[in-house]
């Protein structure tokens, strides 16, 4: 078995009467890239606050790059790269300056200082930016700069909290290839994500959170076959026809989820007799995602 | 795991390198407003210099045997310190924390609460040592003559700011939000400023006041450059600086507490 190098067991985090991590066990082993899945307030943030001892948890174990949080934080740190889900760079200096005072406080020497800093203005297509004022810079390219810095000192494990959140398609695309080139130079990755795609694409095993605990874990196409088999039946229709789609599925002991416009039928390959009209499509991880998380946002 | 050869020695507390690197992030930033910075922290103690250097020196011509000038060119030292220590560090941690998220970005990397908030102390009482010497130097203009003592003006300046800046980020620690501040500095850094001893001797005060005086770090900072400037008074100035230094490792303390419970969860 490869080495982990996030290793998570029991851990709780509570805010007052809220708990917001609960009885989390999390693997994430050497080279991989694993989704962390959930809807917003799964306690996904949290998560990575615990990774990097921004929030100590009040039970459990936790070990990052094989060492013990948050006693030895500060050393995990040193080879971890944290791309923020919120903005925090600083605007008023340029993009080289930036990196400059990430490449002091990730200590790497003045011998390969400059290296690294045009290695990370290559890798995320600043090098013509690199004296542009972060706030002239477009939205894309801020979050470029973010990845960017995260990853000046080439850190052993990458913590992405939700990296292309509030981004156009277009830009999305953009940092999928850079996290995809960052995570095929053997970088191991930890991404949170609402965005269903986005763990399909990148993520070689996805654990899904809900209410601050794991839910299901496993390689994406796994556990869409085992949640929600090959295909689903998608029956469209007035609310109060899909009201009655639903329990007839729900009679026929089928699973079912509600889209919002639609009733999906899920595992409609393995049913035997059931029929009812509607479209057949493959199921897919977001049929898996809200059957698991529930359909109601609390 | 990590085998033991990897692991290497656990890191200790106050490292040179994370204080540097956010030392560097200071240094950088400030070459992008240095001049606003230099320029608020030079007009203002010079307009309280020349106001009461003019304005009451034209009524006084002496007091407590120094000319009224160099009374309030020595005495507007600590005002200047305060200015560029406790304002900064109050304002500027409450932005980088609320508003910028700096010190999340800082603390993801391998830098402790403790070293970030000594480093930005530190950072602060240097800067906040060498304006301090502005309306000394303003006043050299209008006639106090210079001295060798003049030189360790910038050091009583740097001990004083420092336990200022630890003053300005302990408050923005536990502030719930920037209205707090109005609060302590009109109750708190309005009256140390006015009873520092800066325009005016204390001496004409009643004794329970004179006595209070030396609890208020600003007047040990106004006596301490006056007498820099003008002759040294032996162990009373020591004991000053002594209590300058109880202040700032005192405040120094009580800054890492507000933070470290602001910043981690």
């Amino acid at each position: 078995m490869a080495d982990l190098a996030i290793r998570l067991r029991g851990v709780v985090k509570r805010y007052g009467s809220i708990t917001a991590v609960d009885h989390l066990d999390l693997d994430v082993p050497e080279g991989t890239c694993v989704g962390l899945l959930g809807p917003n307030g799964a306690g996904k943030s949290t998560t990575m606050r615990l990774l990097t001892a921004q929030a100590i948890a009040d039970e459990g174990e936790l070990e990052v790059l094989g060492f013990r949080l948050p006693e030895e934080s500060k050393q995990a740190r040193a080879q971890c790269g944290v791309v923020p889900q919120l903005d925090n760079l600083d605007t008023t200096l340029t993009v080289e300056q930036n990196l400059l005072v990430f490449a002091h406080l990730y200590r790497i020497g003045r011998s390969e200082r400059r290296e690294a800093i045009e290695r990370a203005l290559k890798m995320s297509k600043l090098v013509d930016r690199r004296d542009s004022r972060v706030d002239k810079l477009s939205g894309g390219m801020r979050r470029r700069l973010l990845i960017a810095r995260a990853l000046v000192h080439r850190p052993r494990l990458a913590l992405l909290d939700e990296p292309t959140v509030g981004l156009d398609p277009q830009v999305r695309q953009e940092l999928w290839a850079l996290i995809d080139a960052l995570r095929s130079q053997g970088t191991t990755i930890l991404m949170s994500t609402h965005y269903i795609e986005e763990a399909q694409r990148l993520a070689d095993t996805v654990l899904i959170m809900s209410h601050g605990s794991a839910v299901a874990a496993g390689p994406p196409s796994k556990l869409v076959l085992e949640h929600a088999g090959h295909e689903v039946l998608e029956v469209y229709g007035p609310p109060a026809r899909l009201a009655e789609v639903e329990a007839e599925a729900g009679a026929a002991g089928m699973r079912t989820r509600r889209t919002g416009t639609s009733i999906s039928i899920l595992g409609v390959d393995g049913a035997n007799g059931f029929t009812i009209d509607g479209e057949r499509r493959p199921a897919n991880l977001e049929d898996v995602f809200v059957l698991l998380t529930g359909e109601e946002i609390a | 795991m990590a085998t033991a050869a990897s692991r290497g020695a656990r890191l200790g507390r106050l490292e040179r390198s994370a204080l540097t690197g956010v030392l560097v992030r200071e240094a950088v930033n400030y070459s992008s407003y240095w001049k606003s910075s230099t320029f608020s922290s030079t007009v203002e103690p010079t307009i309280y210099l020349l106001a009461f250097g003019f304005g009451f020196g034209s009524l006084v011509s002496t007091i407590g045997g120094y000319d009224y000038v160099d009374f309030v060119g020595t005495g507007t030292v600590a005002t200047a310190v305060l200015f560029s220590s406790a304002f900064p560090a109050m304002f500027g941690t409450f932005v980088k924390y609320q508003f910028q998220r700096t010190y999340d970005a800082i603390l993801a990397a391998p830098v402790d609460t403790e070293e970030l908030v000594t480093a930005e102390a530190l950072w602060i009482a240097t800067r906040a040592g060498v304006y301090g010497c502005v309306p000394m130097l303003v006043a050299m203009v209008f006639g106090l003559d210079p001295s060798w003592g003049m030189l360790a003006v910038p050091f009583i300046g740097w001990v004083a700011g420092f336990g200022w800046a630890c003053f300005g980020i302990s408050i923005a620690g536990y502030a719930k939000s920037f209205e707090n501040f109005n609060y302590v500095v009109s109750a708190v850094l309005t009256p140390l400023f006015l009873l520092a001893g800066s325009f005016f001797p204390l001496d004409n005060f009643p004794q329970w006041a004179q006595v209070l005086a030396n609890l208020n770090p600003l007047h040990h900072c106004v006596v301490l450059v006056r007498h820099a400037v003008f002759g040294w008074d032996g162990w009373t100035d020591l004991a000053r600086l002594g209590a300058l230094a109880v202040f700032g490792l005192l405040v120094w303390r009580i800054a890492i507490h507000a933070m470290t419970r602001k910043l981690i969860d």
